[in-house]
């Protein structure tokens, strides 16, 4: 059974009396890709962690095909990859085995399974290498290569090239792309517009912890409606103190052409 | 100064001679702290790990209290394993005082708690370098004990190598439980500070030369251990 769609509503997050994330109410569909756009401190990989389960929202909820507890087997369907890749000190073989057991998979499957995948991302020669000893593209390669191994139905991805080169970037690409393709779901934070362009199906613009604009990606990037989306598309700046009220939902802030 | 020199000479002769005597006393010395090392491992790992993983009630007391334990006085610990393993005492049917298994238990419960705060230090940073990742994957924070002990092993030796100094150091609590008695339960530290008593200096040196060599091996293998680590798995 399909964890999906995700369900949304009025998402909140404090963190030492400060509202972090606002409101959030947004529906993602299966076979979605959608990217979560702002600047930092938006409060994008907050957003990716409530949905994922790794923190706990102060009010709303979360419902994976209108279920809001969040089961084992909801977890178990999902795979998140960071910003820093989180290699175990083993090697690269075993950190893809490692996520393999706790799927129960046997050991000869196991095996398997993570040549194969290893040889998706590239890195079946350093199979046998440790994983902290890679490089930082190879690593976030083996993160990729790690969740998908699992075959999740929703893939969250937090930024998973920033600091890598255009080279890097692009083999980072190709994995997301070759994973969609299977079926899995994307919900990926970036500031990377053009990355945005090429990988998105949806996108959804934060500021200040508040979603904005959700569109679909060609609406969203042929025109948004919202005036700080339109500033953000435009390669402004944005930063938080603002003098004059935001038109459309009374945020503070303040737009400067760059 | 010509005593010093002729006692060390004697001591150099006891140990390139396997003296019968010395072998014995250090392979029990060996045996009762190796013996103690290994169930203090298997006590303190897990539970130093699940004091960070596991959701126990008064953790910080416990910590507090596991922390306080590391400086146990020997003697005390000796005192008191004395008084509960003597005839009157609760375990006095064992008969167990003035054992070997009597100076394994001192210093089990002298190690414990050594072995136990040093896991707890090295899996709370390991667990907070992997928390996400692990939980992301769909690992339960008791199967985390488990991933944790393993991908902290290099440090962990270094714990368990710790207490194997602390252990083969040991003399108070030893002494009092185990009475050092000749090829019974006498062990090298008993052994050296009865020989200098006596004034046999030529045994009491040949042993401690050992029980020095025993401490920088376990110093240099901790350090080399670190350094293959460092290189192998980049730890």
């Amino acid at each position: 059974m399909s964890i999906l769609p995700l369900e949304v509503t009025n998402l909140c997050f404090e963190a030492r009396g400060k509202r972090l994330v606002k409101e959030a109410t947004f529906r993602i569909e299966a076979g979605s890709r959608t990217m979560i756009l702002g600047a930092n401190g938006a409060g994008k990989s907050l957003l990716l962690r409530l949905c994922h389960g790794l923190l706990d929202a102060s009010e709303g909820q979360v419902s994976w095909n209108g279920d809001v507890d969040f089961t084992d087997v909801s977890r178990k369907q999902q795979a998140m990859v960071f910003q820093r890749p989180v290699m175990l000190r083993r090697t690269a073989l075993a950190n893809i085995e490692y996520a393999l057991k706790l799927h129960h998979v046997d050991q000869t499957e196991r095996r398997e399974r993570a040549f194969a995948v290893l040889k998706k991302v590239g890195l079946a020669r350093l199979a046998d290498q440790p994983a902290r000893v890679l490089s930082y593209g190879e690593q976030q390669r083996l993160a990729m290569a790690r969740a998908w191994v699992i075959k999740p139905k929703v893939l969250f991805l937090d930024e998973p090239s920033a600091s890598l080169d255009p080279s890097a970037t692009h083999s980072i690409e190709e994995t997301i792309e070759a994973i969609a393709s299977e079926g899995t779901t994307i919900i990926m934070t970036t500031h990377d517009l053009g990355q945005a362009k090429r990988l998105g199906t949806d996108v959804m613009f934060i500021h200040r912890g508040r979603i904005l604009e959700q569109a679909r990606a060609a609406d969203f990037f042929s025109g948004p409606e919202n005036d700080l989306a339109q500033a953000f598309l435009r390669g402004d700046l944005l930063w938080w103190k603002r003098k004059k009220p935001y038109p459309g939902g009374g945020i503070d802030h303040q737009v400067s052409r760059g | 100064m010509g005593e010093f020199s002729s006692a060390f000479a004697a001591a150099f002769q006891l140990i390139t001679t396997l003296d019968a005597n010395l072998v014995e006393i250090v392979c029990l010395s060996l045996q009762v702290s190796l013996s103690a090392v290994l169930i203090a491992a298997v006590i303190g790992l897990p539970l130093g790990a699940a004091l960070v993983l596991l959701p126990i009630p008064g953790k910080r007391a416990v910590v507090v209290f596991l922390n306080a334990l590391m400086g146990l006085p020997p003697v005390v610990v000796g005192l008191i394993l004395y008084l509960i393993l003597s005839r009157s005492g609760p375990l006095g049917v064992m008969g167990l005082l003035f054992t070997p298994a009597a100076m394994i238990i001192a210093q089990v419960v002298l190690i414990t708690p050594i072995i136990a705060a040093l896991t707890r230090q090295v899996v709370q940073e390991l667990w907070a370098e992997y928390r996400e990742q692990l939980l992301s994957l769909g690992c339960s924070r008791k199967s985390a004990i488990f991933t944790l002990l393993w991908d902290g092993r290099f440090s962990l030796i270094t714990t368990v190598l710790a207490g194997f100094g602390r252990a083969s150091a040991e003399v108070g609590a030893v002494m009092i439980v185990g009475g050092n008695i000749d090829h019974v339960t006498r062990v090298m530290t008993t052994a050296i500070a009865l020989e200098v008593s006596k004034g046999d200096l030529a045994l009491a040196l040949g042993l401690g030369i050992i029980l020095l060599s025993l401490s920088l091996g376990i110093n240099a293998t901790a350090f080399l251990l670190g350094e293959f680590a460092k290189k192998r798995i980049g730890a």
